[in-house]
């Protein structure tokens, strides 16, 4: 398609404008279209094609850089890690745990959860504090934005947990 | 082997368009990544601890808890049909059914409460993920939900956790929280105006991702799209949540806007375009599933602008999901080849407009 404006060059830049009701496409190229002040839209790229591509290549370079492994637990090696994406058991967070600092700073801007601290059935002394700490924090959370409801309901876990400690 | 026909609305309480601002969001879902702690993740699981992980899951379905009396729903006992059904109702992924290839994994299921609007995929990417869903925008009361059913899962059997990188998930991209907050929300306003790649390249600089209706590497039709955060790590579930809220505000509000314009700016051509989109729903003899889509975005927006009398938003979600392949041979009561397939699925919505119009008195 021919520019509208120049009749000369490629059109690469699509305007539809309505105007008193009527709708209007003007094809313009480049040069034309910065001569008029129109500036194209950039299209959003596909966030996840881009970013898993990133990762892909981040995950390799990394992982060969200090490669440990096999996984003792599942026998994930670092080859099977870059090739698929995924760690074959929880025991490999602990196998790649330098080089997954990498990757997972550079995929959530950080390597440190703050959410919710789980505790398992069959709780420890360190597991309850951890899980206390975690619930204050949370506590905190929903006093801030006053969800009052929230804030007793964690209250009651942290009186429980509390009491289960001191036991 | 399972039959689902006797369940014809299984797990589509949210169609009912009962939450806020139901004319723009469909649906809000929340779902959470969690594995067993003392079992390989699923792509190196054996066939035993595949089925050691569903029986331990099981064990907790028979306690009194949230998915007490829930469905569960083995995918191998399943026929193919009613495996394409909860498909495309975005009730099981494709990775849990295994599409691709046609043999199911073993031992992967769906469980579904049929109390509540939570539920869960056993042996997925994922030992568990632990999903709600509710109509319209409510990603709080969604969270929440999850967060009761996580705790009671929790309780009963032991969690990957980490205390530095948190619930342990196969791919490190869910690790912390295993946290995916969605909202499947419409945007012709956006579209229309042309302003909608400004708004997603927008989300995408603030952490959150969009995709199309059936989830990753899918084709945005009708104007619908799924926005969701793109990060599970470092931050808090409320945070996470309450950033997806704000954002997701702020998108309703622009579409709002854009929608006034378009009203504003090009009433007839707006006009038109509704009516057209209606009139072909209500007299085409063959739609394209695609076709529909596009078709149902035109008469929602034409409903909520008002400049439609009807249908109601309930019938318009229960055409985007009943019209869908599998729906409408379920309801021929046989497999159709794609040209009788689309036959079939303009009869369908010709006869549900036509009594939504005597329900009206039209």
């Amino acid at each position: 398609m021919v520019c509208d404006n120049c009749h000369e060059h490629e059109a690469e830049i699509h305007l539809t404008q309505i105007v008193n009701n009527e709708m209007t496409t003007l094809h313009l190229c480049a040069r034309c279209a910065a001569e008029k002040g129109v500036q194209a839209a950039t299209p959003a790229q596909l966030p996840l094609t881009g970013f898993l591509a990133q990762m892909g290549k981040g995950l390799g370079g990394d992982v060969e850089a200090g490669a440990g492994g096999p996984c003792s637990f599942c026998g994930t090696t670092v080859e099977d890690f870059r090739r698929t994406g995924r760690l074959g058991c929880p025991h490999c967070y602990s196998v790649y745990e330098p080089q997954l600092r990498g990757i997972l700073r550079r995929i959530h801007g950080s390597t440190q959860h703050v959410g919710k601290v789980y505790l398992p059935p069959e709780a420890e002394e360190a597991d309850r504090t951890a899980r206390l700490t975690g619930l204050r924090r949370k506590l905190q959370r929903a006093v801030e934005a006053e969800d009052f409801e929230r804030a007793a309901q964690i209250r009651d876990q942290i009186r429980a947990l509390e009491a289960s400690i001191n036991a | 082997m399972h039959d689902l026909s006797a369940t014809p609305t299984l797990g589509l309480e949210w169609l009912h368009a009962s939450g806020p601002h139901s004319d723009v969001v469909l649906s809000t879902r929340v779902r959470l990544a969690r594995n067993l702690q003392g079992y390989p993740f699923s792509i190196r699981a054996k066939p035993a601890d595949r089925d050691a992980i569903l029986s331990t899951v099981r064990g907790i379905v028979a306690r009194d808890g949230m998915l007490k009396d829930a469905w569960v729903l083995p995918v191998r006992e399943l026929q193919r049909t009613d495996r394409r059904l909860l498909l495309e109702r975005h009730l099981v992924s494709r990775e849990l059914v295994n599409e691709a290839t046609g043999e199911p994994p073993l031992a992967s299921a769906l469980i579904l409460s049929g109390q509540q609007p939570v539920g869960c995929m056993v042996n997925e990417e994922d030992h568990l993920r632990l999903q709600a869903i509710l109509s319209g925008f409510q990603p709080v009361e969604c969270w929440k939900l999850a967060d009761r059913l996580d705790e009671e899962m929790g309780a009963h059997v032991p969690l990957a956790f980490h205390h530095e990188f948190g619930y342990l998930t196969s791919c490190p991209t869910n690790c912390g929280t295993g946290l995916r907050a969605s909202v499947l929300i419409h945007l012709p306003g956006l579209v229309l105006t042309k302003e909608i790649h400004k708004v997603l390249h927008g989300l995408t600089q603030v952490g959150l991702t969009f995709r199309g209706l059936y989830g990753e590497g899918s084709e945005v039709v009708g104007n619908f799209f799924q926005i969701s955060n793109q990060t599970t790590l470092g931050k808090s579930e409320e945070d996470l949540i309450d950033h997806l809220q704000k954002m997701v505000r702020q998108v309703i509000e622009y579409e709002v806007r854009a929608r006034s314009i378009l009203v504003r700016d090009a009433p007839s051509v707006i006009e038109d375009k509704v009516w057209r989109a209606y009139g072909i729903l209500r007299y085409a003899r063959s739609l394209s599933f695609e076709e529909v889509m596009n078709l149902l975005s035109g008469v929602r927006l034409g409903l909520s602008l008002k400049l439609l009398p009807g249908p109601s938003v309930y019938t318009l979600n229960k055409l985007m999901i009943f019209a869908q392949n599998a729906h409408v041979e379920r309801l021929a009561g046989q497999a159709l080849p794609p040209a009788e397939l689309d036959v079939h699925r303009a009869a369908y919505v010709r006869q549900v407009l036509a009594e939504e119009e005597a329900g009206r008195g039209a």
